[in-house]
């Protein structure tokens, strides 16, 4: 009886451990040169299916950018975005989708305190090496974590 | 067929595919091809700075080619809005900086249209490209 929580927590657990696995794997050559040159080429696990399919519908006006693709190499990046999305994310509840705003996301930042977000070094929430410094290599473990003005963290 | 020949090099000549793989050769392209509207023209190190740090009033965060690439090519410059870091422009220090012709000319014409406001003219990119080679 009393591995019983233990084996519920473990299962309660698994569609959030399973989308962090996709946090790493090989990046799509197109998607690190392409979207990777201006900002982290994001883990395509970080958007569900739905919020990756506005983004690539909206490149032309990307966060006040025009980032227009040429057709084939949209059609390559999106197909492979959907392939690999984020299941148990949550839906960006912003009209344009942000990866930074979804139920996942939050929860696993919300020990971040107040200012270190607002640190120049960090400047925007998806400048994800501000702190995981591998994020550029697509690495996301805690051993790569150092939060500016904080430092490395200890987790469990 | 023989009387398409001179077609095809007018056509060749107006549309001027920038062909070159090193960043010399990117400069003596651009400048050639600004030649055709300016007699004599040569690149220019003060210039190409010049238009480096000019600040556009098109973009609020992304006023100048320096707001991301830094005022000195050799180091590593940062993206004025995402805070991502960027390479170094200089071929010196990044060789594979104006090696890639397709990827300098979409990075112009993006860049261009989203500072500047409009295309680069050939003659402010071999000025650009001179400022990279010539400051290092």
């Amino acid at each position: 009886m009393k591995t019983l929580p233990i084996v519920f927590a473990a299962f309660a657990s698994l569609p959030a451990w399973a989308d962090e696995a996709r946090l790493t794997g090989p990046l799509l050559p197109a998607y690190k040169t392409e979207c990777g040159s201006c900002h982290t080429p994001f883990p395509p696990g970080l958007l569900n299916p739905g919020d990756w399919k506005k983004t690539m519908a909206g490149l032309d006006q990307h966060f006040g950018t025009d980032a227009a693709l040429d057709a084939k190499t949209a059609g390559q990046i999106g197909a492979w975005l959907q392939q690999h999305a984020g299941r148990t994310m949550g839906r960006s509840p912003d009209p344009e989708p942000r990866l930074t705003t979804t139920r996942w996301f939050v929860r696993e930042h919300r020990e971040v305190p107040a200012r270190a977000w607002q640190d120049p070094r960090v400047k925007n929430a998806a400048n994800c090496a501000a702190c995981h410094k591998g994020a550029d290599q697509g690495q996301f473990g805690e051993r790569e974590l150092s939060i500016p003005g904080y430092g490395r963290r200890h987790d469990d | 067929m023989k009387s398409f020949l001179p077609l095809f090099a007018l056509m060749a000549g107006l549309a001027g595919p920038i062909w070159a793989d090193t960043p010399a050769g990117f400069i003596q392209s651009y400048s050639t091809e600004a030649a055709r509207t300016q007699p004599g023209f040569r690149a220019d190190v003060a210039r190409g700075r010049a238009f480096a740090a000019r600040d556009w009033g098109v973009s609020d965060k992304l006023a100048s080619c320096t707001a991301c690439h830094s005022d000195t090519p050799s180091n590593p410059g940062r993206h004025a809005v995402t805070g991502k870091t960027i390479q170094p422009l200089s071929p010196s220090v990044n060789p594979e900086r104006f090696s890639d012709p397709a990827k300098v000319e979409k990075w112009f014409k993006r860049n261009c249209k989203e500072v500047v406001g409009r295309l680069c003219s050939p003659a402010e990119k071999a000025d650009f490209i001179q400022f990279v080679m010539g400051a290092r």
